[in-house]
C-alpha cells in the first residue's frame, strides 16, 4: 500500500488535477456534441472516471483511504447506471430502429 | 304579587320553548293549550299586579347587573308603574283571546307549532319592552318585537310576496331603530343613565326648549315613526297584513305598533319640555290619520282597510301625543286595541268562512251566514266610528278636545279625518255584510260560521270594546275619569307644566256634537252610496278610475315615490359598484392574475424543446454560471 501510494506520488498532483480536468472537460464536450446515444454514454463515463482519478489522487496525498473508498462506491454506482442505460438504449433502438437522440424530441411540452 | 313579576315574561318564554322544540314532535291540542296558558298565566298575574298596585311612585325590580362598565350602570331591571301595568294587561288579555283565536283560525296549518312559538316570543318581548326600566331593556324588546313581526309576516314565506312584506316591514323599522338607538345613545351622553328613574328627574330641572332634548326628542320620535307606523315610514304596515289575520290583530293592531306612543307617554317628560318636537308630533300624527284615511276609502281587501285604519287611528293618537294629552293618546291606545283586534279578529272569521279570499268585491250578504261575526264587527264598527256610547267615541273625543284647545284649524282636519273612519269602516261593513253574495258558488256552499274558539274572543272584544270607554268618562258627561285619575303619578312630571283641559261644559258639548253629526252623516252617506244605490261595487282594476280615486287606490304612490327616490339611486350605485368597482376592479386583478400566469407559461414553456442536447447544453450553462458566481462571491 505504502508502495502504490509512493508510486503515485512520483508524478506531482497538479499534474492529475490537470490530466482529470482534460478528460471531464472531452467527456462534457462529447455528451454536448455527439449525437449517438452509445457515445454519450461513453462520455459519461469518462466524466465519472475523472472525478474517480482525481479522487484516488488525492486520497493517496492526504494518506486518507477514504477518498479511494468512495472511488469503489462510484465504480459500483456506474455499473448500476450503465446496466440501466443500456437496457433504455436498447429499448429507444427497438423502438425507433436509431439510436439518434435529437429523434427523441417528443419529450416536451 | 309584586315578586313574581320576573314571572309575567318568563311563562310566555317557556311556551315559545316548549312550541319551538316540541313543534314537530307534540300535537297540535297540546301545542296551542301549552301557548295559551303562558300567555294566560302571566295575563293573571297581570291581574294580581293590578289590584294591588297602589304605589304613587314606581316600584324598581332588580333582576341582575346586566352591563357595568366605567360610568355606565345598566341594571336588568323591571319598572312598575300604572302605565307599565296597563300596557302589561293590553298585552297579556288581548294577547290570551288572540292566542285561543288561533287555536281554531290555524287549525289546518302545517306550520302550526311554529306559529305559536314565534307568537309567544313575541309577547315575551313585548312584556320585556313595556316592563323595561332603562331605554336599553325597552329596546332589546323593541327589536325583539320587530323579529317577530318580520317572522310572522313572513310566516308564509314561500309566497314570494309575503316574504318581501316581511323584508320591508324589517327594513323600515330598521331606519326608525337607527334613530331610536342614537337618541339613546344621546341620552347616555347627556345624563349618563339609561334608567328611567335617573333620567327624568334630572330632565325636570331642565328649561323647556333645550336643545339636547330636543334633538333626543326627534331621535326617539323617529324610532316611534317606524315603529307605529307614521309618515313617512308607514307604508311597511299595510304590506305586513301578508301574515296570518290573528298576526295582523295582535301585532299590527293591538300591541307592537302601538309601542311608539308607550315609549313617547314613558318619556312624556322629555316631550313636554320639548315644543318643537310636540308641534312635529301633531303635525305627522295629523298627516298620517288623514292620509291612511284617505287610501283606507278607496282599498278593496278587507284586510288593507283595517290596515290603513290602524295606521289613522295610531296617527290620532300621535296628534294626542303632540297636543299633551298623554292620557287622551293613551286611553285610544286601549280601546283601539279592543275594538281593532276585534276588527281584525272579525275580518280573519270572514276570511276563514271565504276560504282565504280577502276581496270585498267578491263577498257580500254575509250577515245571514255569519250572524256572530256580523254583531261583533258591527260593534267594533261602531266604536271606532267613534259613537257614544262605545268606547271610542270617548277616547277620540278626548284627544279632539285637547286638540281644539290647542289649535282649531288641527281640531277641524281631526274631525274631517274622524268622518273619513266612519265612511270607511261602514263601506267595509256594508259591502261584506250586506247585499247579495259576489263570490263563486263553490266559496258559497262552503261558507259556515267560525269555530267556538274563535267566535268567544270576538263576543269578549266585543263586550270590551262597547263598554271599554267608561273607564275614561270625562267629567262634562258626569264621569269622574277614572283613567286619569289612575295614571295621574306617570305623567305627573308633564302634568304641572300642561296647561289643565279649561273648555267650558258647552263648548265640549259642541264639540262633541260636530264630531257625532259628522259622523252620522258619514255613515248616512256610506249607506246611501253602498246599499240604497244598489250596491255601487268599486270598479275592478281593469276598468277606469277618476283621478281622485286613483291616487287614493294607488296610496298616494307612497311605495313608487320611495322606489324611485330610494331604490331606484340604490339600484343603480349598486350597478356602477357592481359593473365598475367589482367587475373591472376586483375580479380585473383577480383574472389578470391568472392570465398573466397564463400568458407567462405559454412563453416559457417554448424553452422545452424536446432536443436533449439542448437540456444538457442548458444545465452545462447553468453549473458554469454558478461556478462563475461562486468564484466572484469569494
Amino acid at each position: 500500500m505504502d508502495n502504490i501510494s509512493a508510486t503515485i506520488q512520483v508524478v506531482p498532483l497538479n499534474h492529475y488535477i490537470l490530466l482529470s480536468a482534460i478528460i471531464f472537460t472531452i467527456g462534457v464536450v462529447g455528451v454536448l456534441i455527439r449525437r449517438n446515444a452509445i457515445i454519450i454514454f461513453m462520455s459519461i463515463e469518462l466524466m465519472l472516471n475523472a472525478v474517480n482519478l482525481l479522487l484516488a489522487a488525492f486520497s493517496a496525498y492526504s494518506g486518507d483511504a477514504s477518498g479511494q473508498v468512495f472511488v469503489f462506491f462510484i465504480m459500483a454506482l456506474a455499473a448500476a447506471e450503465v446496466a440501466i442505460g443500456l437496457a433504455i438504449i436498447v429499448m429507444v433502438y427497438r423502438n425507433t430502429s436509431s439510436i439518434d437522440i435529437n429523434i427523441l424530441n417528443r419529450l416536451k411540452w | 304579587m309584586i315578586d313574581l313579576v320576573w314571572l309575567i315574561p318568563l311563562f310566555p318564554f317557556i311556551g315559545f320553548l316548549i312550541c319551538g322544540l316540541g313543534r314537530n314532535i307534540l300535537p297540535k291540542a297540546v301545542i296551542g293549550t301549552i301557548a295559551s296558558l303562558a300567555v294566560i298565566a302571566s295575563f293573571v298575574i297581570s291581574l294580581g299586579l293590578f289590584f294591588q298596585f297602589d304605589s304613587a311612585t314606581p316600584v324598581i325590580i332588580h333582576l341582575f347587573d346586566w352591563i357595568k362598565v366605567g360610568g355606565i350602570d345598566i341594571p336588568f331591571s323591571f319598572q312598575i308603574d300604572q302605565l307599565s301595568i296597563l300596557m302589561l294587561l293590553i298585552i297579556t288579555g288581548i294577547g290570551s283571546l288572540i292566542h285561543i283565536y288561533s287555536t281554531g283560525y290555524m287549525s289546518h296549518d302545517a306550520g302550526f307549532g311554529k306559529f305559536f312559538s314565534y307568537l309567544n316570543l313575541f309577547i315575551f318581548f313585548m312584556l320585556l319592552l313595556v316592563l323595561g326600566s332603562n331605554y336599553v331593556i325597552m329596546f332589546i324588546g323593541w327589536e325583539g318585537v320587530g323579529l317577530c313581526s318580520y317572522l310572522l309576516i313572513g310566516f308564509w314565506f314561500t309566497n314570494g310576496a309575503y316574504a318581501d312584506a316581511a323584508k320591508k316591514a324589517f327594513i323600515m323599522n330598521r331606519i326608525g331603530d337607527l334613530g331610536f338607538l342614537i337618541g339613546v345613545f344621546v341620552i347616555i351622553s347627556t345624563f349618563g343613565s339609561t334608567s328611567f328613574s335617573e333620567i327624568f328627574p334630572k330632565a325636570q330641572s331642565m328649561i323647556s326648549g333645550d336643545a339636547t332634548l330636543t334633538l333626543i326628542t326627534i331621535l326617539l320620535f323617529i324610532g316611534a315613526t317606524g315603529k307605529s307606523a307614521q309618515l313617512p315610514l308607514f307604508t311597511w304596515l299595510p304590506d305586513a297584513m301578508a301574515g296570518p289575520t290573528p298576526v295582523s290583530a295582535l301585532i299590527h293592531a293591538a300591541t307592537m305598533v302601538t309601542a311608539g306612543i308607550y315609549m313617547i307617554a314613558r318619556s312624556n317628560i322629555l316631550f313636554t319640555l320639548s315644543p318643537v318636537t310636540m308641534s312635529i308630533i301633531a303635525v305627522i300624527g295629523l298627516a298620517t290619520a288623514i292620509i291612511a284615511a284617505i287610501i283606507a276609502i278607496t282599498q278593496t281587501d278587507i284586510k288593507k282597510v283595517l290596515a290603513y285604519s290602524t295606521v289613522s287611528q295610531l296617527g290620532y293618537m300621535f296628534l294626542g301625543l303632540g297636543v299633551g294629552a298623554y292620557t287622551g293618546a293613551f286611553f285610544h291606545v286601549l280601546t283601539h286595541a279592543f275594538f281593532k283586534a276585534l276588527l281584525f279578529l272579525g275580518a280573519g272569521s270572514v276570511i276563514h268562512a271565504m276560504s282565504n279570499e280577502q276581496d270585498m268585491r267578491k263577498m257580500g250578504g254575509l250577515k245571514k251566514k255569519l250572524p256572530i261575526t256580523f254583531i261583533t264587527m258591527l260593534m267594533g264598527t261602531l266604536a271606532i266610528s267613534g259613537l257614544p256610547p262605545f268606547s271610542g267615541f270617548f277616547s277620540k273625543d278626548e284627544i279632539l278636545a285637547h286638540v281644539y284647545e290647542h289649535n282649531k284649524i288641527l281640531w277641524m282636519i281631526g274631525v274631517l279625518g274622524a268622518m273619513l273612519t266612519a265612511f270607511y269602516m261602514f263601506r267595509m261593513m256594508f259591502l261584506t255584510f250586506w247585499g247579495n253574495f259576489r263570490g263563486s258558488e263553490n266559496q258559497k256552499s262552503h261558507l259556515h260560521e267560525s269555530p267556538i274558539s274563535m267566535t268567544i274572543p270576538l263576543i269578549v272584544l266585543a263586550i270590551l270594546s262597547v263598554v271599554g270607554g267608561f273607564i275614561g268618562v270625562p267629567e262634562v258627561l258626569g264621569g269622574s275619569h277614572w283613567l286619569a285619575g289612575y295614571l295621574a303619578p306617570v305623567f305627573e312630571g308633564s302634568g304641572t307644566r300642561m296647561s289643565e283641559l279649561s273648555l267650558n261644559h258647552s263648548t265640549e258639548y259642541v264639540l262633541m256634537a260636530v264630531s257625532v253629526g259628522g259622523v252620522v252623516i258619514a255613515i248616512i252617506y256610506a249607506y246611501i252610496k253602498y246599499i240604497k244605490n244598489n250596491h255601487v261595487l268599486p270598479v275592478m282594476d281593469s276598468e277606469p278610475r277618476s283621478a281622485l280615486a286613483k291616487i287614493s287606490y294607488n296610496k298616494f304612490y307612497f311605495d313608487e315615490f320611495y322606489t324611485a327616490i330610494v331604490q331606484k339611486p340604490l339600484d343603480v350605485l349598486s350597478g356602477f359598484f357592481y359593473k365598475i368597482i367589482e367587475k373591472s376592479g376586483i375580479d380585473g386583478l383577480v383574472n389578470g392574475l391568472g392570465k398573466g400566469s397564463i400568458e407567462a407559461s405559454n412563453g416559457l414553456r417554448l424553452l422545452q424543446t424536446g432536443n436533449v442536447g439542448f437540456y444538457i447544453f442548458a444545465m452545462v450553462i447553468g453549473v458554469v454560471v454558478i461556478l462563475i458566481y461562486s468564484f466572484l462571491k469569494f
